[in-house]
Formats: C-alpha cells, structure tokens, sequence
C-alpha cells in the first residue's frame, strides 16, 4: 500500500492507505477524526468540508493520496488552547446550528470565505455557500453568523 | 440563552452512530431490488459469501428460518364501513417479491464498509420483472398492476371524517361551489446525515444493544423486540446518540435495524450499517404524495357553508410504522383549518404503489391540509371578485369563540387568528404590494404576493383519543429527575433531541423551577437503558407533552423538598414557600436552600424518617389532555422572470402563535428550517418516478435541496394565546413553517402569473414548469 505523509491539524501523519481511500476517509476511519461527517455520495452537500492548505475542500471528492505534503485543517484543529475559532463563536452566539451535522462544513467553508473575501455581501455569502446544505437552520442563523463574524473582524 | 450543546458540534465532538468504532465490529451492506416490481426467482449468494472479507450473508430465507417478524405498522386505521385497513406483511428482506426499487433482499456482511459493498454486487437476483404502478392516479384505475394480489384496487382503505349529509346539504344550498384539483408533491425528508445502526450482542449477559439514528429510541425497542426480533425488552437497550436531523423519517422502525441486531447476535460480532445518500433516496420513508379533489361552498357573500375533499394518498409498497395514520387523523381533521366552515366532510383512499413507503415528514398530513384550504381561498376569493385577505378574516374563527369545536372532531384550546394575521400583512406591508410590483415589472418581472392562514393539531396527543382512532400506542411523555447528594441535577427526559436544543430548553425549565443555576442542571436522552419509556420526538410534541412531564416531576420534587425542608425548619409544611432556590417559614427569613435539602435527603440524619423517605429523586408520565393547535399568517412575496421561469424568493413574513415561548432563539430556528422546508416544497423539490417506477430524482445531481442562495432572510413575528391545558402554555413550533408557507408561495406564484392568464399550477413551481405555464397561456391567448 502507498505510504501518505501530512500534516493533519499541526500534527505530522505518515500512514499507508489504499489508492482508492478518499480523504474523508482518511480522516473518519484511519485518523479517529470524526467530526468532518459524509452526508452524500455526489459531491454537493458539503458536509466533509476541510481546508487544505487554507482552501475549502470537499474530502470526499478527493483521495487521500492526493493530499500528500498538505496541511489539513478538521473542524477539530479550529479551536486554539481550548478557545473557540471566531467563525465557531459567531455560529454558538447566533444559533446556527441545530443538530449539528453540516456544522463542520459549513464552519471551514465560512472560514475560507472570509480568507478570500473579508467584507462580503449577503448575496455573496449565500452564493459561497450553496455547496454546503443546511436542512435544519433554513440558513437564516447562518448567513447572520458569517456576516458578524466578518464585521467584528473589521472591527 | 445560548445552546449547551453546541460546544460538542461546533468542535466536532458529536457522537453520530456512523462515528461509534467497535472492536471487531463488521459492516452491512444491503443488496437492493433494482426493479418496481418482480417476482424473485432465485437468489444466488455463493459467489458473494466467497468474496474477500466476507464473514454472512443473509437472505429473507435465512431470517424467515429464525423466526425473524414482520415491521409492524402503529396505527389502525379503519374504513369507513368498519373493515380494517388490509395490513401486508412487511419483511425485513423480502421474500417471493419485490416492490420497489430499493426493497431490499439480501445483506453482506464483511470486514470492511469496501468489502461488503464489493461483495454486495456479486449477489445475484433472479427478478421476474411484473408490471409496476406508481402513482396514485394510476393505482386505482381499473385493472391496475397490483401491488398486493389480496388487495384489490391497491386500497388499503376508504377513511372518512365529517358529516357527509350536512355537507350535500351545504353544497346544494350554497350561491357558488370552487372546485379544485391539487396534488401535494412527493418529498423526500433527506435528513442530511444518512440513517446508520449499529447492533451489537453480549453473550455474557445474553444482551444485545442497538445503536441507532432514531428518534424515538424506545419505541424502537418495544416495536423490534416484540415484533421483529422477538427479544424480551429487558434485554434489549436501544440508544439514539447526536442524530443529524430527522423531520420524521427517523421515527419509524426500519429492517436495517432489525437487521443488524439480529446478525450481531448470529455472528457474535457488532455489525454496523450507514446509508449511502443513494441508498436513503430508495429507502428512508417519503412524506405527501396526495391528489385532491377539495370543493368549497359559499353564500355569495363569501361565507363558507361547507367543503368537501376527496383525497388519494400514497402508501408506497408497504406499511410504514405511522403511515396509516398521517392522511387520516393527522389531515382530515384539519380541514377546518383557522375557518368557521360549519360543514365538513372528506374521504380519503390510502393506496399501495410500487415506490417507497411513504409516512410522516415534517407537518404529516398538516401541510396537506392547509395547502388545499388556502388553494381554494384564493380560487374563491378570485372567482367571486372578492379581496384574498378580506375572504379569509370574514371566516375567521373569532378570538372569543374558544374552545372552539371543529366539524372534524378536534377542539381548538386558543388561538387569535386575526391578530397574527394583521401583524403579517403590516410587518410584510401588505399594503404597499401593488407599488412594487410596478417596480418590479418596470424590469420585466412578475412580482407576486400570496397569504395562507392555518392551523395545525400537534403537541401528540391524548393517548385514549389516540387508541379510540387506532393508535397502538400510547402518546405520553416521560421525565426522571434526579437530584444528587451536593444539589446538582440530572433530568432524563423521553423526547430525544436531534435539533430541537432540549439540552438547553429542558435544563432551562428545570433550573428555572428548582431555582439553581442552569450549570447545575444535565440533560439525558436517548437511552432506554436509562430514561423512563417515551415516545420520542416529533410532532412537535416535545416541550409540550416532553416538557409538561418535566414540570410534574419538578413539581414532585419540590413538594418532597417542602416536607423535607419543613422537618429542618421545624415548621409545618403548609408554612414553608419556595421561591428562589430556598424554602423559606412565610413571613420569617429563616430558610434553607435547594441543595442543603438535598443534602439531608441523601444523607438523613435529621430528617423525618418515620413519614419519609430518603432520596430525592421523582418521575412523571404525562398523557395530555389535547393536541395543542398552534396556528398563524404566512405572507410570501416573489418575482418570476418571465423569459427563463426562474422564482426568486424576495421576503418571507411569518406570523406564528405557539403559545409560551420559553427560548425564542430556539423557536424562532425551528420555524426557519420550516419554512425553509415549506418553500422547498414549493418551489424545488419533487420527487420523480418514472412509468416503471424508476427513481429518477435519486440524489442530490436531480433532487433539488433549498440551498441558501435560494432562500432570504425570514421575517418572523409572533402572537401568544398560551395553549391552556399544559402549565407551560406551550404549544409546539417545529412544523409551522413547513405548513403555513407552501400555499403562500403557491398563491404569490399565481398572483404574479395572473395577468398572463396562468389559473393553475401544481407544486413545485419549478422554471420549467412556470415557463410551460406561461407558454401555454400564450397560447390560449
């Protein structure tokens, strides 16, 4: 089996996976991270959302091969020394989460966002995030913690 | 007050079945019946048992051979001249036949997920391919396919609610008869994390446990154990962890629980299941699926003198726990909806087709009910040149007429259906619709405004009412509360949280009767091995029933700790008041606190003996005495683009009375994801089968999910007429959105496509189906 080494939230990772393993699987399975959730199997709901060199990736629509030398990110490597991430924060104090499964996603999407673009529209908020579905929130909450967590960070 | 548990989502620390690892644990896959309908020939698993990794696998046949039952449906459902609904077996892996794509006949178990899904292509089905039906059109023409060759014309049953004579008598008196043909499109729930089980069995204890995303874990047990496993219950547990969402098709019973728990047993290994999204499209439970035929009555002033339905409903291939139940109980007696109509009478015809079971999804029957009221409002109000909002306040239900006793056999508690629907027509500007439309035609777009009031029944339900109707189960709620030695809370609650925040709203309420802080205060759910047997959540029943036992239990303890508290205070109980976190001698200062009660309870050297016991610890079942009838104003405001048919959602008002509310982030949440819902229903999703019950909305490439650049912000109002029969005064709020807001999307598409002469358009209102619609009233022009 190929050898795989990463950086996987800070930490060094040296495995060896199957040529077929995707990186969500990587992440679920081999590495015990099982806050990055698969919730399709065609690429559009965004649940298994990471960031990959600080760029949003689906992690089911790559293998895990094709991350070597990368620096992921999981939900679980966004919170510093116990502090929630501005991004989680906003999501807590604005309800934007309901049971919870999308939230992984949506946060490292969101996040990714606001590297790219720190003053967005509400128009170009809710078109970022088309490819992370809510069936919950209806998006209300969320689109309102993306947005005041870009104004407190202009703040 | 923020939620408590979103510590453990935000960071990724949710416990979702699928994240659970077991050691030596084996993993399920389904083998699936590719066809509508066939007659199995034979079913050669050799090959597939050979596959690498390969520990079993399992046919209908080996599960038949041990005793393995039939899912058992909950809900009797009699026709109208008494004959029970025809009840079909409903194996786990089908025998002889299959009857829809999706059905499943085999399960592979193997060492890895990869292994078993390989192997899983290897089983070889010989299917006989036999005619399908699909719709519920098609299913009860004559000489129709059969699904079931003992049910004739596919009917499971003929259901009627109301008084038909008065009704003939209405229509045959009325000045003007609207009649309408409507059909409520086929959802699919699409909970977006896929359904998982996890069976595992100790031989030690001759124990088996399943884990599974559900609901309603206990319900689960009662239902797989007595009828499915034939497992006593005490040596079941079922838990349901952090579930990703339900919406009502993580209620029911499914063969792949039974079915891991069973293998587990066999194989002395746990085995393990999780849905791929393909696989939940062809089996997690659909919701609607009804055509309608629905006629309304009036006086030429536009008073309404009687309506009529006539529904078919869509079962799907097989039973599902509730389904008998969701076009019956939880539609026709809704028909009053917010109106004084004072004559009623409806018929609906519940039948089998080749396509997935179909059952309760967020609203069950509700949302079909107020579409069909609000649909024929709006074509009376047009026929009859009266104003759409004008027609409905005239009919109202007045605020004073409560209780109020529908024709259908429920009686309203409160409500005040003018009020909510004036503070929606004023925070949706009503008034000032028609300038921007003109704006909005300036740049070439059809802007349309509609408005739907309703009603619903929920807060489910007083269990003898519900037994009257054919429930075999009962409806309460149960709660546990548990005081610790040192004062601090455990509360174990039956409704299961998958959204709904009862980590917060539940330890609220109890930190707030028992006066200590909220940190003070942990909530479990989800385990029958250590919460007392409930029901579960759905059907907006959780504060009001879940949170009413809760109440009681509180009140328990509290009445325990007076006793308590009036032995160390040296006073009689009748002296002693509790307010704040103490009991306290009226009228003196001399007290003592909650936890200092609690103390002497758990360690009673002081302590009236004689008369008491130790211990401070109380449960409470609560059967409510009604449903609760939330109720309220969906005001919907679009723009069509004419030239391409696309809809763009500009503003959203929704005007809800739920009675209390106790955490107005958590409701205000819950009726966004309704109405996100609701609109998607309108506007987005339907699912397709094709003439031979093909699935051809099959994932998420053809279903078509609300995403958030389809939907606005919401504007959300409210109005409280407490419900009056629970000390809340709550009365549910998970399913309004998803009711109130169809038929007000609906009704501003049609007002926006009025001037091009389209009349009528079904659900969902797709680009191509409003560009079709504009083209052929182009052409009938």
């Amino acid at each position: 089996m190929p050898a795989l080494s990463l950086h996987v939230n800070e930490r060094p990772v040296s495995v060896e996976v199957e040529g077929r393993t995707l990186l969500v699987e990587l992440l679920r399975e081999k590495l015990g991270l099982t806050g990055t959730h698969v919730g399709c199997d065609t690429s559009q709901c965004g649940a298994c959302v990471v960031l990959l060199d600080g760029r949003s990736v689906k992690s089911c629509t790559m293998l895990a091969l094709e991350a070597a030398g990368a620096r992921v990110t999981t939900i679980e490597g966004l919170a510093l020394d116990g502090e929630l991430h501005p991004m989680q924060e906003a999501f807590r104090q604005h309800h934007a989460l309901q049971c919870g499964f999308c939230t992984p996603g949506m946060v490292l999407s969101a996040v990714d966002l606001l590297a790219r673009s720190p003053d967005p529209s509400e128009a170009e908020v809710r078109h970022w995030l088309e490819g992370n579905f809510c069936r919950c929130t209806g998006y209300h909450n969320i689109v309102k913690a993306v947005l005041a967590c870009a104004k407190a960070r202009r703040g | 007050m923020r939620r408590r548990e979103d510590r453990r989502f935000l960071t990724g620390r949710g416990r979702y079945t699928d994240d659970l690892r077991r050691p030596g644990e084996l993993h399920a896959a389904l083998v699936r019946s590719t066809l509508a309908h066939a007659r199995i020939r034979a079913l050669d698993v050799a090959a597939a048992r050979a596959a690498p990794g390969v520990a079993a696998v399992f046919t209908g046949a080996d599960l038949e051979a041990a005793g393995v039952g039939s899912l058992p449906c909950g809900w009797l459902v009699r026709s109208h001249d008494g004959t029970p609904m025809a009840e079909p077996p409903h194996l786990p892996l089908a025998r002889e036949r299959v009857r829809h794509v999706g059905d499943p006949v085999a399960v592979v178990i193997a060492e890895t997920r990869a292994e078993a899904r390989a192997a899983a292509a290897f089983v070889e089905a010989d299917l006989e391919e036999l005619p399908a039906v699909v719709s519920c059109r098609d299913a009860i023409r004559a000489g129709a396919p059969l699904v079931w060759d003992q049910i004739p014309g596919n009917t499971c049953y003929t259901w009627e609610i109301g008084d038909a004579a008065a009704t003939e008598a209405a229509f045959a008196r009325a000045d003007h008869v609207v009649s309408l043909d409507l059909v409520n499109n086929r959802l699919i729930p699409n909970a977006i994390e896929p359904r998982a089980a996890l069976g595992e069995y100790d031989p030690a204890r001759d124990f088996y446990t399943l884990t599974t995303s559900s609901q309603n874990p206990h319900v689960i047990r009662l239902l797989m154990g007595n009828f499915v496993l034939h497992l006593p219950e005490h040596k079941l547990r079922v838990i349901s962890p952090d579930v990703g969402g339900g919406f009502g098709s993580k209620i029911f019973h499914y063969a792949e629980e039974a079915i891991v728990t069973w293998a587990a047993g066999r194989l002395a290994r746990p085995v393990r299941w999780t849905a791929e999204r393909s696989e939940s499209f062809v089996s997690d439970a659909h919701g609607r699926d009804h055509v309608t035929r629905a006629e309304l009555a009036l006086d030429r002033a536009g008073r309404f003198l009687g309506l009529r339905v006539r529904t078919v409903a869509n079962l799907g291939a097989y039973l599902s726990t509730f389904s008998s139940s969701v076009p019956t109980y939880l539609y026709g007696t809704l028909l009053a909806g917010p109106y004084r109509t004072p004559a009623i009478h409806c018929q609906v015809r519940g039948v089998f087709t080749n396509t997935v079971p179909v059952d309760a999804y967020r609203g069950a029957g509700r949302p079909e009910a107020a579409y069909l009221l609000e649909r024929l409002v709006d074509r009376a109000a047009g026929e009859l040149g009266l104003d759409r909002v004008e027609l409905r306040r005239q009919n109202l239900i007045p605020p004073d007429a409560f209780p109020y006793q529908t024709p259908v056999a429920l009686e309203y508690d409160s409500g005040n259906y003018q009020a909510t629907l004036d503070r929606a027509l004023e925070a949706a500007d009503w008034k000032g619709f028609e300038a921007r439309r003109a704006e909005s035609a300036r740049r070439g777009r059809l802007r349309g405004i509609g408005i739907s009031t309703y009603v619903e029944a929920c807060g489910l339900a007083p269990s003898r009412l519900a037994g009257q109707l054919g429930a075999r189960a009962g409806l309460y709620e149960s709660a546990l509360v548990r005081v610790h030695p040192t004062g601090s809370v455990t509360v174990l609650t039956g409704s299961h949280s998958h959204g709904q925040g009862h980590e917060t709203t539940f330890a609220q309420i109890a930190a707030e009767r028992l006066g200590i802080p909220l940190e003070q205060v942990e909530v479990v759910h989800g385990d029958t091995e250590l919460v007392p047997f409930g029901m579960g959540t759905y059907g907006s029943r959780s504060l009001a029933v879940g949170g009413t036992a809760l109440v009681k239990a509180l009140d328990k303890v509290v009445a325990k700790g007076r006793r308590i508290a009036a032995h160390l205070l040296e006073a009689s109980g009748a002296d002693v008041e509790f307010e704040g976190g103490a009991f306290r001698v009226a009228g003196t200062d001399r007290k003592v606190t909650f936890p200092e009660v609690a103390f002497a309870a758990y360690v009673p050297h002081d302590y009236p003996l004689e008369e008491l016991e130790p211990g401070l610890e109380e449960s409470a079942f609560y059967d409510p005495a009604n449903f609760t009838f939330p109720g309220g104003c969906h005001i919907c405001e679009l723009e069509i683009d004419p030239e391409t048919g696309a809809t763009r959602v500009l503003q959203v008002t929704a005007v809800d009375d739920v009675g209390t509310v106790i955490n107005p982030l958590i409701v205000e949440g819950q009726i966004h994801g309704g109405l996100a819902q609701g609109i998607g229903q309108a506007l987005l999703e339907g699912c397709a089968y094709d003439a031979d019950g093909q699935l051809l909305t099959a994932s998420y490439m053809s279903y078509t999910m609300p995403r958030a650049s389809d939907l606005p912000f919401f504007q959300v109002g409210s109005c409280v007429t407490p419900c009056t029969h629970n000390p809340l005064g709550v009365k549910g709020v998970g399913e309004v959105g998803s009711i109130g807001v169809p038929p007000a999307v609906m009704g501003a598409v049609l007002d926006a496509l009025a001037p091009l002469g389209v009349r009528d358009l079904d659900m969902p209102a797709t680009p191509e189906r409003v560009w079709r619609a504009i083209q052929a009233a182009r052409d009938r022009n």
